[in-house]
């Protein structure tokens, strides 16, 4: 199996591996840098635990592979919080309980970082489509929507 | 500096597992790190629904590098089960459904393991197979396990061996051939619900280690890590002092990981590689089929009333399918049977409830445990009745429903509730009785209710316990063997703690995860019974710790412990008015006067629950004194409109109102509501399906959709009446499972009222609706547009 050295930034900090052309995105995350936060819920693009930001898009981990991200910046649910300080977005998941399991907050995190960014006040529709590749079998989604929109009234991206 | 929050029982607190779920810190099974000398396990699964196994031949898949071991149902003939010893942890004589593990590969890697899995050769000599559970009922059907007869079984379990009935409960109660020949209305009906599945967004993972000391570890996703020891312990003859079970978060159970799925199979498979931790992952297509699901169910009702709509009696035949093993299925079917009637006061009952072998996957404890079963066609033909009766369903239900003291169809004396209330709040919330227009002329729109009833279903003495410990400063560890699935007992715990205590909720830490060597026992998080039950062990062992710290310090101060209190942190007197923080004796002690000698010493409180007074029912008749410990009770309304173009059925609102006794944390309630609304929702458009073969055809997320968060009602109404249960702590019951009993059958009987169309059958469907809508329309049945 070959192997392939690649560089990339992760949650700001620059990183050089090695990987296998077959590593995806996820098992480098998880398995090689030990960020556990980004989840495996189906390896097949479906459930959106393993969503990342990949150059600010958000991806599906579990459908890229390590090798692809040459070059990118990729953020992480670690890296929504690097100083230990809370983000406006996950004080407001605590603070709505917005969180049960709490499998899927990771991706759902991103993906709602991601919304924020590209439009800093959605409506609830746009939020509701925006995590439409999350699942989330806990919450019935109401929490994780008023959270949404708690932190897109605040300076979302504190 | 963080505000402090005292008497926090009946606060909505904020979650204590919040922290750590949002900034990616919590650990689940997968996440935890084993280093390079872990390997990898996967499964070798039966590609057919019946056969009897040839051979096994593992030599090619054994000779491939990377290969550490194989292990195969051949020379591993153990059995494992909770209520029915019926489950080989590898088949090895006898394959029963499409799926079934019958070897297992342990590799240096995943990819490896699951290449050389590919190479075990498995001669099978195919026997007939049987889905359907009225089928499998028949004489002629194939029999899947012909020593039925031969398993170790509970003792309120009754199996009939030669068939493939594993469980039959008979409700016998009144006379109801007499009474029919007196009911003014009587109605019918069948209903049938498919076999779903749990979808907790992790996926099963284990991990085992044993170590050569005989030492056996298993890190897993559990909802019951005790569970899980003690019957694998059994299984596998390794004393349960050397098992240790450690479950770290939980992504998301819903009863799929309640007992013992494949968390065996990593344990045998780490046994033939000692000192190696072995980790077997399911993958998504595995956690739908060959971990367990939610039973199928054929329902045959038939219910009447006087004339004035008085229920007056009900017949009951539930044939629930159970698939190839049904070790935890039987106790769905006993709840289902002992509960067969709904939450109605009925003066003859008839009830039949019987688990059904089928070669199907493995249908096991899923949340509701029985009642969203059930509830789909009792909440239909009673609504049918009332229609009938000429009375508004919800004045139907308000008269016939179970109340406080009224002797249950068990025979049982029916606790503290107010189902009416519940009823009341949900149809207030729908402006029920008012009449509204569709948002458009090829919409209708309509209203429907359905209530419900649940018992938390488990052995009569399951147990809980708890360990209060102070730390030097004041700060608190609570340890109890309960799991926090998402459900919020973590925070219930620690608030019920920091009450009793008198500190702030602040001080207290729960200890995670749960050990089974460090946590005290507990049977399982299942049942909605970790509120009631550890919440009663947390309770005593906080009052123990209580009790050691004011007998300290009335000998310290001369003083009659009657006259002390611990408030905000400190041990105050009411009579001398002195006052003593926390910290400066619940680890050190307190001196004797001048320094001569000291008292006390580190504040350890303990303290246990275990309900006592469960009796066991008669096998003929399904009578006795008391059946189970409580019931939870509820409503639910739905208002919905349906697109008759398209058949597309959108809520416009349901209003969901529980007993919960007391709501230790009233918005931890509320978000159970919310999620339960939308899983029970959810349920009511899914199905597993499977080809002429028993193959799944729908095992992904693709395939099998769950809801979504644009698939959800615009509105969800979640409220709460508080009718103090007798042994609950400040009245609390359990509220987990029961809010997603009446969705669906409250949302069919919200589409009869739009369209005028029965839905017997789940799963829905918008073609289902149209096609149905258009055939009545045919017919000339179909209700006008308003």
């Amino acid at each position: 199996m070959s192997r392939q050295a690649i560089s990339l930034t992760v949650n700001g900090a620059p990183e050089r591996l090695e990987v296998e052309s077959s590593l995806t995105l996820l098992q480098m995350l998880r398995e090689r840098l030990a960020l556990i936060g980004t989840k495996n819920g189906c390896e097949a693009g479906e459930c959106g635990a393993c969503t990342v930001l990949m150059d600010g898009e958000p991806v599906n981990a579990c459908l890229v592979l390590a090798v692809e991200a040459e070059g990118c910046e990729v953020l992480t649910v670690e890296g929504l919080a690097p100083s230990g300080q809370l983000s406006a977005l996950q004080t407001a998941f605590s603070e709505h309980n917005a969180v049960q399991c709490g499998f899927c907050t990771p991706g759902m995190l991103i993906s709602a970082y991601a919304l924020l960014k590209r439009n800093a006040h959605p409506t609830e529709l746009e939020i509701r489509e925006a995590l439409v590749g999350n699942l989330c079998r806990c919450t019935g989604y109401v929490r994780i929507v008023e959270a949404v929109q708690a932190a897109a009234g605040e300076s979302a991206l504190s | 500096m963080t505000r402090l929050t005292h008497d926090p029982v009946g606060k909505s607190v904020l979650r204590v597992d919040a922290h750590d779920k949002v900034t990616g810190a919590a650990q689940f099974a997968d996440d935890i790190q084993f280093g390079p000398g872990l390997f990898y396990g996967r499964l070798v699964r039966s590609p057919v629904a019946h056969a009897i196994i040839r051979s096994i031949d593992v030599s090619q898949a054994l000779a491939m590098p990377g290969v550490r071991a194989v292990v195969s149902g051949c020379e591993m003939t153990a059995r494992i089960g909770l209520y029915l010893v019926d489950r080989p942890i590898f088949a090895g004589d006898r394959v029963r459904y499409v799926g079934e593990p019958l070897a297992g590969v342990v590799a240096s890697t995943e990819d490896v393991a699951q290449r050389a899995a590919e190479l075990v050769r498995v001669e099978y000599e195919e026997l007939p197979a049987v889905f359907d559970p009225e089928e499998a009922m028949q004489p002629s059907a194939p029999l899947l396990h012909p020593d039925l007869g031969k398993y170790k079984v509970a003792g309120f379990i009754f199996p009939e061996p030669g068939t493939n009935v594993s469980e039959h409960f008979r409700l016998r109660k009144g006379d109801v051939e007499a009474a029919w020949r007196r009911c003014a209305y009587v109605e019918e009906g069948t209903f049938r619900l498919p076999q779903i599945q749990h979808v907790p967004i992790e996926p099963h993972v284990a991990v085992s280690l044993w170590e050569a000391s005989g030492q056996v570890t298993l890190w897993t996703c559990s909802q019951s890590p005790f569970s899980q020891r003690d019957l694998i312990a059994q299984s596998l003859g390794i004393p349960h002092g050397d098992l240790r079970v450690v479950s770290p978060y939980v992504g998301g159970g819903f009863g799929g990981k309640a007992g013992v799925s494949m968390e065996a199979c990593a344990v045998v498979l780490a046994q033939a590689v000692k000192g190696h931790p072995v980790k077997v992952r399911m993958t998504r297509e595995e956690e739908f089929v060959c971990t367990t699901v939610r039973q199928s169910l054929v329902a045959r009702l038939k219910v009447g009333c006087d004339c004035e709509g008085n229920l007056l009696a009900m017949e009951v035949i539930y044939l629930f399918g159970g698939g190839a093993y049904n070790d935890y299925g039987v106790n769905i079917v006993r709840a289902a049977g002992y509960s067969c009637t709904g939450p109605y006061d009925i003066p003859n009952v008839k009830g039949d409830a019987y688990c059904i072998y089928t070669n199907q996957p493995i249908g096991s404890a899923m949340r509701g445990f029985g009642m969203p079963e059930i509830h789909w066609g009792i909440e239909q033909v009673m609504d049918q009745l009332a229609l009938r009766a000429h009375l508004d369903p919800a004045d139907f239900r308000r008269r016939n429903c179970v109340r406080t003291d009224d002797t249950i169809v068990t025979g049982m004396r029916m606790p503290p509730v107010n189902l009416t209330a519940c009823i009341d709040k949900a149809t207030q919330a729908v402006s029920w009785g008012k009449q509204e227009a569709a948002s458009a002329s090829h919409k209708k729109r309509g209203k429907g209710l359905a209530i419900m009833w649940k018992a938390p279903a488990m052995p009569p003495n399951p147990g809980s316990a708890a360990i209060v410990r102070f730390q030097e400063d004041g700060t608190v560890h609570v340890s109890i063997g309960a799991q926090d699935l998402g459900q919020g007992a973590f925070t219930v715990m620690a608030q019920i703690a920091a009450q009793t205590l008198g500190v702030p909720f602040e001080w207290v830490r729960v200890s995670v995860p749960v050990d089974t060597r460090y946590s005290p026992y507990e049977w399982q998080t299942v049942a909605s019974r970790i509120t009631w039950s550890t919440g009663n062990a947390v309770r005593a062992a906080a009052g123990d710790a209580r009790r050691q710290i004011l007998e300290t310090v009335a000998e310290h101060w001369g003083e009659n412990i009657r006259d002390l209190d611990i408030k905000e942190g400190r041990v105050i007197s009411y009579r001398s008015e002195e006052e003593l923080p926390l910290w400066d004796l619940v680890v050190y002690g307190l001196p004797n006067p001048g320094y001569e000698g000291w008292m006390g010493g580190p504040i350890v409180g303990q303290g246990r629950f275990m309900p006592s007074y469960v009796t066991n029912l008669d096998p003929e008749t399904g009578q006795g004194t008391r059946a189970v410990v409580h019931y939870s009770v509820g409503a639910q309304a739905v208002d919905l409109e349906v697109d008759c173009e398209t058949g597309q059925i959108e809520i416009l609102k349901i209003a969901s109102v529980y007993d919960v006794g007391k709501a230790i944390n009233p918005d931890l309630v509320r978000t159970q509501i919310e999620g339960g609304a939308v899983h029970g929702l959810s349920s009511a458009y899914e199905a597993l399906r499977f080809d002429s073969h028993g193959r799944a055809v729908n095992a992904s997320l693709v395939d099998y959709r769950i809801a979504s968060a644009v698939d959800c009602p615009k509105r969800i109404y979640g409220d709460f009446v508080e009718t103090p249960l007798e042994d609950g702590p400040w009245g609390a019951r359990g509220v987990g499972e029961h809010v997603m009993v009446p969705t669906a059958p409250a949302v069919a009987n919200a589409l009869y009222d739009a369209l005028g169309v029965r839905f017997s059958d789940l799963p829905l469907s918008a073609e289902k609706v149209y096609m149905a809508l258009h055939a009545a329309s045919q017919r000339g049945e179909a209700r006008q547009a308003t």
